[in-house]
């Protein structure tokens, strides 16, 4: 009975949401047709064409130069120029929920051990693989600003190469020093926040000059914050894996 | 239709958080709506024949046609943010199982009525 009826709620949440689709028209202001709208009508126009603040010319790839964000990727000039200061609270979410599941979980010497052995020939590979891992996110989060990927990503992608040395390896614990790296990099953020408010009047803005578009050191504070978010979510996320495998949580 | 699918893995994933009584299926239920969520945002800014919202080589000028960087954004934050609700809450579930022995809602609801 009670499936029925929750069956019937996710029903009605289904058609309830579908009447909403295709709303977007001359009087009423819904949600537009799928893949038909007009970019140049939206808020994300200013900043595929970085002319939020300056006046608005085009930007190419290669030549343009001091453009008010030097990133050639608009995902990035988003999440870490515009709108810098959302992701300072999304990178306090992770630290946040990071440090709960290290209270719930952590703080035991000793770790789980696996029920499988790992063959030798997983544990030979993965001494290969982890390192090349570790440069891949070590590549995406320094190249967040010319190709898709970021901090999160990279970091996402060196806790993966942890992940794999700890399902090989039985002794394998995360080393003490991750949690200093995790609060240093949150405290770098912060103070490269203050220096934007100091320099150029404004919390988190842009003080270092642009360059070139495309250029690998070129966007200012962009690649410097990314790669402080790389390595403070990689730690984060090898920690958070370090406290599921530890053999805490007995004693609460 | 895509858009159609999203709201239709959202229904689910609703219907998952009401029905089911184990607490990790409560969890993949709410993974299952967040993903919809996330589907339906991107989709928004889809446009027509856009290209990918990164200056390159090939796409070298702001004066194209890009789809819109804004929802991605957003769902990149969302993403991440996802991750750590669920890990926070896989923790707790964790402890849970260590100090009553189970994670069904039901039994647990019964046990704590008995301890009390």
């Amino acid at each position: 009975m009670k499936r029925i009826i929750a069956g019937i709620i996710a029903l009605l949440f289904f058609f309830t949401m579908s009447t909403v689709l295709n709303t977007d028209s001359q009087t009423v202001s819904g949600i537009p047709r799928y893949g038909e709208f007009d970019l140049s009508e939206r808020n994300s126009h200013s900043y595929v064409t970085k002319s939020v603040n300056d006046t608005l010319k085009e930007v190419k790839f290669g030549s343009t130069t001091d453009a008010e964000t030097g990133s050639a990727n608009f995902v990035t000039s988003i999440v870490v120029n515009y709108r810098s200061f959302d992701t300072m609270g999304e990178v306090t979410v992770l630290f946040l929920s990071a440090t709960g599941v290290g209270l719930l979980l952590g703080g035991d010497k000793k770790r789980l051990l696996s029920p499988i052995k790992a063959s030798p020939i997983v544990k030979t590979a993965a001494k290969i693989v982890s390192p090349l891992l570790l440069i891949l996110g070590v590549y995406v989060f320094t190249h967040g600003h010319l190709t898709p990927g970021g901090g999160f990503p990279g970091g996402a992608i060196i806790a993966a190469a942890f992940l794999l040395l700890v399902m090989v390896d039985d002794e394998r614990r995360a080393p003490a020093m991750l949690k200093v790296l995790e609060g240093s990099m949150g405290l770098a953020y912060v103070l490269l926040g203050i220096g934007g408010l100091l320099i150029s009047g404004s919390f988190l803005q842009n003080f270092l000059p642009t360059g070139v578009v495309g250029n690998l050191f070129s966007a200012g504070l962009i690649p410097i914050v990314y790669s402080l978010i790389g390595l403070k979510v990689g730690a984060e996320l090898s920690g958070i894996v370090d406290d599921f495998v530890s053999e805490g949580g007995d004693n609460i | 239709m895509i858009q159609y699918f999203s709201l239709l893995l959202t229904a689910i994933g609703i219907y998952g958080l009401l029905s089911q009584k184990n607490l990790v299926k409560l969890i993949v239920s709410l993974n299952i709506a967040e993903i919809g969520v996330n589907l339906f945002i991107v989709s928004i800014g889809y446009i027509e024949k856009g290209v990918v919202p990164i200056l390159s080589s090939e796409n070298n000028s702001s004066t194209l046609l890009f789809v819109d960087p804004l929802p991605q954004a957003l769902v990149l934050t969302s993403i991440v943010i996802g991750v750590g609700i669920t890990a926070l809450a896989l923790a707790i579930i964790v402890t849970i199982s260590h100090s009553k022995g189970t994670i069904d809602i039901d039994e647990l609801t019964e046990r704590g009525g008995a301890e009390e």
